[in-house]
């Protein structure tokens, strides 16, 4: 008979080592992949699952040593979860802006260039604000 | 059992920061530095979280999310100031 201890020891220590080695994985295809809309690619997996798995068990942790419910990590992972798609968006950007101005590099890789947007305009990130663009209201 | 689970995780994320570094002073792009960077507050979150399972202490937390908030400004705020040239406009 296992007792419950035990498996909750298991159950600690395997998040832990789960949330490391993707932490690991992460950081690692930051180095190898070959340009940077790839390069987003392995920090993501860092964030949720690396991030998500120490944090789980940090709360499984502290359940079977201190018998305390700490919902402290929840809001730091809840927090991270939020903000990780928006920095991506971002740094999405600021590479996109880089290949316009020819200063990214233009290697071959499997994402290829950006495509173009359909229509006549250009990506709504590439032009300036006019200046009597109306401005966007509760009431529109 | 759960000492050599922290330790390996310590070792795992000692070397995440090795290859954050190298990312960061390689380059070749700035927005490359901006992904080495907000994966070394990711890293050094989950190292806070952990120096607070090895201690057995559970008020390393508010430092865990207070990082968590500055990172994430402190990523927004070097990809505005590559877009716009200025970060608060």
């Amino acid at each position: 008979m296992i007792d419950a201890g035990l498996l909750e020891e298991i159950l600690t220590s395997l998040l832990i080592v789960v949330g490391a080695s993707f932490a690991l994985v992460g950081s690692w295809g930051l180095v190898r992949l070959p340009t940077l809309m790839e390069r987003l690619h392995g920090p993501t997996k860092a964030t949720t699952l690396g991030l998500g798995g120490i944090l789980l068990g940090s709360i499984a942790y502290f359940q079977l040593t201190q018998d305390v419910w700490s919902a402290q990590e929840l809001l730091v992972s809840i927090f991270l979860f939020i903000t990780a798609p928006i920095s991506a968006n971002m740094i999405a950007k600021v590479h996109l802006h880089g290949v316009r101005l020819k200063d990214a590099e233009t290697i071959a890789s499997p994402a290829g260039r950006p495509p173009q947007s359909p229509g006549k305009g250009d990506w709504a990130t590439y032009e300036a604000p006019h200046r009597d663009t109306p401005v966007a209201t509760s009431e529109d | 059992m759960i000492d050599y689970a922290v330790m390996f995780g310590f070792g795992c994320l000692v070397l995440a920061f090795g290859l954050n570094l190298w990312r960061l002073l390689r380059g070749p792009t700035v927005g490359d530095r901006i992904v080495a960077l907000d994966t070394m507050v990711i890293n050094s979150i989950a190292l806070i979280v952990l120096t607070g399972i090895a201690t057995n202490n559970a008020v390393s937390f508010e430092a865990a999310l207070l990082l968590a908030m500055v990172g994430f400004i402190g990523t927004v705020a070097y990809c505005k100031f590559q877009l716009r040239g200025d970060i608060i406009e």
